[in-house]
């Protein structure tokens, strides 16, 4: 029996197998909030975003190990440029295939325009910095509506166009196959095509020349420069790759909320951001994607419990529920910290780093 | 005949401390050159001019006829000067054959694209580069380490892997700053043999020590140096009976 269970495990097909329940299970996700409320779907998208963001900043803290604390300065360049190419302000309609690479390009370039100036920087330094850096684009959106108005100011941007291939529009409610697609719906496979891709990109990132040169960075940057790498270039294209990630998950932010604003790219959302990536495991492609995902339902969980919880417990509610919510939220992640340092899923290297201290 | 490494008038001063004083040397190729001296002679700092951690204040050097004076670290390696450090620099945390692999890095060529694209061009890179990593693991006779974390090898593994890590970059030079230090008599041994391999294997080694058996053992010629100037040339013998090494070392003799 457990002869047959073994070989059941070493079977070639058990990872396949495995990866198939969990795509069907994906597949059908949407369909399975959607029957809970539409509002679950919508929140699902910005959880895939929230993941989308974390493996970009992982780039540059988990590999690379430089502490971004402005990373949603890039979300937010990513959702203006859409915003600005895709909607009534300038009176633009591009496609969002050919503005999403523009997006991620003009990211891509304000990561290096972090970068540049602060490549002797490290650690508490390099954090401050970045954070300042975060502020300053936030405040310039806020700002860019005088004399010339490019960024609306506070009121923000609306009517932003949604994604359209062709006739297919991705806000429309649509029935396929005697399925309902609603809008949130058709994003949410969307998302789940690009977060593929993007996973893909990681994965081959870390395990490459590039990837084991960030590494090298991140334990001794002396010699690295001694193993031939040049610290300055890598350094500067872990920026600009992080950042292009969240260029293109702040494209897609702005077309599926159909209106930004400054509000919405705040420091709360960078610390966020990196709560998501130390939690879930630095460093770690799957702890990180895991942080995200866990980071961002559980607010919205507490959110529809809370109240309940306390009305079937007590009869009445004792506290508000929005006070109680962020409340267990922090202790939550107080705990996970205090129990698990390396993160829920640790990379090997942080592991080996926390429990291996032998020398 | 043309050196491989050639030194001329390289000054380099730290404020009011002049820490080299117009030291001039070449070294042939395929010869182990040893460079001695008390402690604060400069040595270390004349090894971090030439791997180009320190810009010199004065001076020049050619490296296989080329010169390199004042280029950053990461193309002074590139050009085939490798080296080790005194308070070993090891990536603590990844494992023993990662480091190896990092030492690929200038002789391999994948970017981001190829990276993620993996290409079977790149693919067959990454193959050899493991192969590669863990040949050089071997050769310095650490291999069964090599999925250790590098800092928690013992002392005298974690030298042989900078050693090893510093060969996969496949210099010509070989720059060891004080390889023995902190290592048993017969851990000592040892390398010095592996040393001799290394340039029986036909790469140029430039050797700090502080440990004078060794030096005199395996050094062809020796330089020694004292509050930043070269005082001695020569082979070992010639450099143990020169007075003034005699002095650096011992004191002057008491004037009677």
């Amino acid at each position: 029996m457990i002869e047959s269970l073994a070989r059941l495990k070493r079977h070639a097909a058990a990872p396949w197998a495995g990866a198939a329940i969990v795509a069907l299970a994906l597949l059908a996700l949407p369909f399975a909030l959607a029957a809970v409320g539409t509002a679950w779907v919508r929140i699902t998208n910005l959880a895939i975003l929230f993941v989308f963001l974390s493996l970009g900043l992982n780039i540059v803290v988990g590999f690379a190990g430089l502490l971004d604390l402005g990373y949603i300065a890039f979300y937010a360049v990513g959702a203006y440029v859409y915003a600005l190419l895709a909607s009534p302000h300038f009176n633009l309609h591009l496609p969002f295939w050919i503005i999403l690479p523009i997006g991620a390009a003009i990211a891509a370039l304000f990561g290096v325009l972090l970068g540049a100036p602060t490549l002797k920087l490290r650690g508490d330094y390099l954090a401050i910095v970045t954070l300042g850096f975060g502020e300053i684009v936030r405040i310039f959106l806020n700002n860019l509506s005088r004399p010339v108005n490019i960024t609306n100011g506070p009121q923000g941007i609306a009517r932003i166009d949604p994604f359209r291939l062709g006739e297919l529009s991705f806000s429309r409610h649509e029935a396929w196959l005697g399925l309902e697609f609603s809008g949130p719906i058709k994003y949410y496979y969307l998302l789940l095509a690009v977060l593929l891709g993007i996973i893909v990109i990681n994965l081959r990132l870390q395990n490459s020349r590039i990837g084991r040169a960030w590494e090298a960075i991140r334990e001794d940057e002396i010699a690295a420069r001694a193993m031939g790498i040049n610290t300055r270039n890598l350094k500067l294209l872990a920026f600009a790759m992080g950042a292009s990630f969240g260029g293109v998950a702040g494209g897609m932010f702005s077309a599926i909320q159909g209106f930004i604003s400054p509000e919405s790219f705040v420091l709360v959302e960078s610390i966020m951001v990196v709560s998501m990536v130390v939690l879930g495991g630095m460093g770690n492609i799957w702890g990180v994607i895991l942080g995200a995902v866990l980071l961002s339902f559980t607010p919205e969980i507490l959110r529809w419990t809370v109240d309940p919880l306390q009305q079937a417990l007590f009869g009445r509610s004792l506290i508000e529920p929005e006070v109680i919510r962020m409340l267990l939220f922090g202790l939550a992640l107080v705990l996970i910290m205090l129990f698990r340092p390396a993160g829920l899923l640790p990379s090997a290297v942080r592991k080996r780093e926390l429990t291996g201290r032998t020398a | 005949m043309s050196a491989l490494l050639a030194v001329d008038g390289v000054s380099k001063r730290f404020g009011g401390l002049q820490a080299l004083e117009g030291i001039s040397f070449a070294i042939e190729e395929r010869e182990i050159y040893g460079l001695i001296g008390p402690n604060g002679a400069g040595k270390t700092t004349l090894f971090n001019v030439l791997t180009g951690v320190y810009a010199a204040n004065a001076g020049a050097f050619t490296f296989l006829g080329q010169n390199i004076t004042g280029l950053p670290p990461h193309r002074i390696a590139c050009a085939g000067i490798a080296r080790t450090f005194q308070n070993i620099r090891l990536f603590a945390n990844l494992s023993a054959l990662e480091n190896v692999m990092i030492g690929r890095h200038p002789r391999t060529r994948a970017g981001v694209l190829a990276a993620v694209v993996r290409s079977k061009r790149t693919a067959q890179e990454e193959r050899a580069i493991e192969r590669r990593a863990l040949e050089l693991l071997d050769y310095v006779g650490i291999r069964a380490r090599a999925n250790d974390r590098a800092g928690s090898l013992p002392y005298g593994d974690q030298r042989r892997l900078e050693i090893a890590r510093a060969l996969a970059t496949e210099p010509k030079l070989l720059a060891l700053d004080e390889p023995a230090a902190g290592m048993n008599p017969a851990e000592r041994l040892a390398l010095g043999k592996l040393v001799r391999q290394i340039r029986a294997d036909g790469v140029t080694v430039l050797l700090i020590e502080h440990d004078v058996r060794l030096v005199m053992n395996v050094c062809d010629r020796v330089l020694v140096l004292d509050y930043g100037e070269k005082i001695a040339e020569g082979t070992a013998a010639q450099v143990q009976r020169d007075p003034k090494v005699i002095e650096a070392y011992l004191g002057a003799p008491r004037a009677a």
